[in-house]
């Protein structure tokens, strides 16, 4: 079985977000750019299979501009992964056109059995490309998966909601996206950086997949940084006195008691 | 008159719709628009019936037990085919983990866009006008449709008022055929309860939080006690799910949940970027620590510079005593 893993580059947490004059989008000089957090579940999880020998081979793919996503192609196949696929696109591709180019992109690498993702970027939020690429491979599909075991078919432990688990059965190929807790994943060593140099890298385009960017169906406009909010207001006296003035505060003056 | 199909959740055997549905139809309501709802799960017929006077016209309805449990395959089937029914221009839904994991399916399939995590939405006359948070919440932005497919709409749970019912008429039932899980390809197992009968995290109302202040994972019982007085679920950091003292499924915070709560109570939590990132969205913030520098005060609404071991239970009484009035 070969594995496909989908992953995002994304701003560093700590980044410090700066709009552009225009607020059309982010100001995107001075960020770091690492891989989202919960593709680096999805890249370990890939690598895993392939060391347990339930996977032969471990392909990651990722959609964004070309010159600072190879690096975290290359954090990926420093890790472990085999080979990495590009798909150069401007920077706010949206979801469904993300998924489309992952898709013609996964199918010109051939057959895969398992499809990783992360059950979310954590710079967009959207939780939408997993699900909208198991739709256009036409795979079942199960995120916020934390537990993941590989035979003939797959079982999944995904979380739900009241913090309830759910287990499932998908047939193979399926699509998994990950969650936190389904592994630790690794930090890419020395030699893991030197032999990620000669592995394969391959380039597409949107054009060369037969896509346009004019196909895409939603667009963020309008860029706001959040509004000032009024200072704090510190409560006074011993224990007894501040939860009495807190109750008071919240019933009377916020109203959500 | 332009139609929007509302996805209306409902607590299985509570018979009523969940609290982000009806803030999703008094939107609806007020904007003037052709409602119509979909209803899915065992007392779908009776929860739809009951969205009479919330102005709801039609409802797409299957008052079935396959819709009891998620499954994304027989979900994805009967909400397309009742999208396509409706002829909605506009499908709207609460932001739950189930329809997060939902939609993005549904609108790959109508090939449309769903957008989820949405916290403001108004109508100007049937347009939706929607913003989100990016970034963590470090900024927020406009959503531009540009396909011609229904737009999907996903809000946060506890960002629009909730109105009252009025009069109304009948809810007109269109039944949904049976599903068919011949030839599904994923299967629910097991389901293993999580130890609260409470709201999830993303759709409580009021949360009360821990972090590494609590010292220990038996310290919680503090947190619970004083959420067991307002009926709040309780959330924690990140430091202690690692510490393995809660689980995951209570983390608040970039890799966590992401929580927008009327009340956000921050017990012993420092107020690290990641964690801001999951709760800064919240209405009101109450902030206890004992170091006046914590940069979650910087955050807070009120804040409290105290011993949590002694704030928290005077809080307890204070909220019972208050509450019970
Ligand atoms: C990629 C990444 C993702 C992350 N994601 C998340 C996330 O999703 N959620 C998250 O929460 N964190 C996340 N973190 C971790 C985050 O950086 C912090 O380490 C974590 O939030 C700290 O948790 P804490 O506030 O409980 O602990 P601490 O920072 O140790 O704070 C404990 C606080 O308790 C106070 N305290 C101690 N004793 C008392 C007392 N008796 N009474 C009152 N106050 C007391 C202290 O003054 C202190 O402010 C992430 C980090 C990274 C790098």
């Amino acid at each position: 079985m070969r594995v496909a893993v989908c992953i995002k580059q994304v701003p560093d947490t700590e980044t410090k977000i700066k709009l552009k004059p225009d607020a059309s989008g982010i100001d995107p000089t001075g960020i770091k750019w690492v891989m989202n957090p919960y593709d680096e579940f999805a890249v370990e999880e890939g690598i895993k299979l392939r060391e347990g020998g339930k996977a032969t081979q471990v392909i990651v793919f990722s959609v964004g501009p070309k010159a600072r996503v190879v690096e975290t192609l290359r954090t990926a196949l420093a890790m472990g992964a085999d080979e990495g696929v590009v798909v150069d696109a401007a920077e706010d591709l949206d979801p469904s056109l993300t998924a489309k180019a992952l898709a013609k992109a996964i199918q010109a690498e051939g057959e895969f059995g398992l499809v990783l993702t992360g059950k979310l970027a954590i710079d967009d939020n959207l939780a939408s490309v997993g699900q909208m690429l198991a739709e256009a491979l036409q795979l079942p599909h199960a995120t916020v998966v934390s537990k993941l075991e590989v035979g003939d078919s797959l079982t999944a432990e995904r979380e739900v909601e009241g913090g309830s688990k759910e287990i499932l059965s998908l047939q193979k190929p399926a699509l998994i996206g990950a969650n936190k807790g389904l592994n630790t994943p690794r930090y890419a060593s020395l030699p893991g950086i030197m032999k990620a140099k000669k592995k394969v890298l391959k380039e597409h385009s949107l054009a060369s997949l037969g896509l346009d960017a004019s196909q895409a169906k939603v667009k963020h406009v309008a860029f706001a940084l959040p509004a000032d909010k009024p200072p704090v207001k510190m409560l006074d006296g011993d224990a007894a006195a501040q939860a009495k003035s807190l109750a008071g505060f919240l019933r009377n003056e916020a109203k959500v008691l | 008159m332009s139609k929007v199909l509302v996805f209306t959740e409902f607590a299985p055997g509570s018979n009523q719709a969940k609290k982000g549905a009806l803030e999703l139809l008094t939107a609806t309501r007020q904007a003037g628009l052709h409602t119509q709802a979909l209803v899915l799960g065992s007392g779908a017929q009776t929860v739809a019936q009951s969205l009479a006077g919330w102005g709801v016209k039609e409802a797409f309805v299957s008052d079935h037990a396959d819709f009891d449990r998620y499954n994304p395959e027989l979900f994805a089937e009967a909400v397309a085919s009742a999208i396509r029914d409706s002829g909605a221009e506009v499908v709207l839904a609460t932001s739950s983990m189930l329809a997060r994991d939902l939609f993005p399916r549904v609108a790959a399939r109508l090939d449309t866009a769903a957008v989820s995590d949405c916290t403001e939405l108004k109508f100007s006359g049937s347009a939706p006008q929607v913003r989100r948070p990016l970034y963590a919440g470090k900024c927020s932005a406009e959503v531009s449709f540009m396909g011609s497919g229904p737009k999907m709409i996903l809000m946060r749970a506890n960002q629009l008022p909730v109105g009252e019912p009025t009069g109304g008429g009948a809810v007109q039932i269109k039944t949904i055929p049976s599903p068919s899980s011949q030839g599904l390809r994923s299967l629910i197992k097991d389901v293993v309860k999580g130890a609260t009968g409470k709201l999830d995290l993303t759709e409580a109302n009021i949360i009360v939080a821990g972090g590494r202040g609590l010292k220990e994972a038996s310290n919680f019982k503090l947190l619970n006690d004083l959420a067991d007085t307002c009926g709040a679920t309780v959330g924690a950091s990140r430091a202690v799910v690692d510490a393995g003292w809660v689980p995951h499924s209570m983390q608040v915070g970039q890799t966590g949940k992401t929580v927008a709560p009327s009340l956000y109570i921050a017990v012993g939590i420092s107020g690290a970027i990641q964690h801001l990132a999951g709760m800064s969205g919240s209405k009101v913030i109450v902030a206890i620590n004992k170091d006046a520098n914590a940069p979650i005060f910087q955050k807070a609404t009120y804040g409290i510079v105290g011993d949590l071991f002694d704030v928290v239970p005077a809080l307890t009484t204070e909220f019972k005593s208050l509450l019970s009035q």
